[in-house]
């Protein structure tokens, strides 16, 4: 009886029996992994505009990334660009549908919905493979930057360290998101998560799967657009 | 062993569905928006005489909507929005590092350049001088600003 008195007068959430946060354990970890990530993108980001703001002159994206898979030598800036943007906002947008799916506990749905946002990040990947090849046969590489700056000064070859870098590490990124989700659509057919009774390791990988699409959302910004 | 979640999300399928639908048509609307912006600034280049104020008028509008988009991203898809307020904010403050991140290393960036164009003229006459290009495909516009 005396503890009962006790514990009514603890604070709601922390008086134990509840997460204070009202989230598991893992997917509060996931957040503050996914913020600590956000940081290392960031600082890669900032990076890049740091060395930009202190050059005189930098190559126009509008130039450079201005080729479409099938299009021959026509100018089209911007175009592929927006179809692989588009391609990871879909994925995302498939991927809560699978979340939503795992909430329902319907095994089937969260399976359909996991295929299609595997798709879609093969298919990003895919778009990032053909761009990288693209460019590397114009003589763009780590090291190496054939792209004349907009004010037709020679460009340093910082554009194209920092473009590699940056979007190989968010590619990086989208792989791992691939592999993860193959791994709990194969974790969902084999029922893992029926016999767990609850899909939230769905949740997680769906959160990953978000924060791909969002560090692409600043990717797109700071290296198409300005 | 009991999972420890209590956790519950307090939407019908309908509503769910019907958010969802409304967020991924206003991230495709900013995205077009974005496109549209992009290429506007592509034409302006291309122009006789870029005008450098507006264009970076229309970088500015882009940032503002990428912000839109990451937080209707966050907090819609990533259900950021539906947790516990304190949650929230062990994600929300430590990102506030940010604002000065982002403003320190680009200040500093652009201090740098100045210095250097101050003291190294040979840098700035390789660098900083718009060098005519025969080929309309490289266009210039004025250096030194972005």
């Amino acid at each position: 009886m005396t503890t009962t008195a006790v514990s009514q007068h603890q604070t709601k959430w922390w008086s134990g029996g509840k997460s204070p946060f009202n989230l598991e354990y893992g997917k509060l970890m996931m957040w503050y992994f996914l913020m600590s990530d956000s940081f290392t993108f960031g600082a890669f980001l900032i990076s890049y505009g740091t060395v930009r703001f202190s050059s005189n002159a930098w190559p126009d994206p509008n130039h450079v990334f201005n080729a479409f898979p099938g299009a021959g030598h026509s100018n089209l800036p911007l175009a592929f660009v927006s179809l692989m943007t588009f391609i990871l906002i879909l994925s995302s947008v498939t991927m809560v549908l699978g979340v939503h799916a795992g909430h329902n506990a319907d095994k089937k749905g969260v399976m359909k919905w996991l295929i299609w946002t595997i798709l879609g990040g093969l298919a990003f990947l895919s778009c990032q493979a053909w761009e990288w090849t693209h460019l590397y046969h114009e003589g763009a590489w780590w090291g190496r930057n054939p792209f004349p700056a907009a004010n037709g000064t020679v460009a340093s070859t910082n554009f194209t360290n920092f473009f590699f870098t940056i979007t190989g590490f968010h590619g990086f990124h989208v792989f791992s998101g691939v592999i993860i989700n193959v791994i709990m659509l194969i974790m969902t057919y084999k029922g893992v998560f029926e016999r767990k009774g609850h899909y939230l390791m769905i949740e997680k990988a769906g959160l990953y799967w978000h924060f791909v699409d969002l560090v692409w959302v600043f990717v797109f910004l700071c290296f198409y657009l300005i | 062993m009991l999972p420890e979640v209590t956790f519950q999300f307090h939407h019908t399928d309908e509503e769910f569905k019907r958010r969802i639908r409304k967020t991924t048509i206003l991230l495709s609307v900013i995205t077009l928006i974005e496109l549209g912006i992009g290429l506007t600034i592509y034409t302006i280049h291309k122009g006789e005489h870029p005008n450098g104020t507006l264009v970076m008028m229309f970088k500015g509008m882009v940032c503002i909507l990428t912000l839109a988009k990451a937080y209707y991203i966050v907090s819609v898809f990533m259900h950021l929005g539906d947790e516990i307020r304190n949650m929230i904010m062990t994600i929300v403050v430590p990102l506030m590092l940010f604002i000065w991140f982002i403003i320190a290393f680009i200040y500093d960036g652009n201090s740098y350049k100045n210095l250097r164009n101050k003291f190294d003229k040979s840098y700035y006459e390789r660098t900083g001088i718009k060098k005519e290009n025969k080929s309309t495909e490289h266009e210039a516009h004025p250096g030194g600003k972005d």
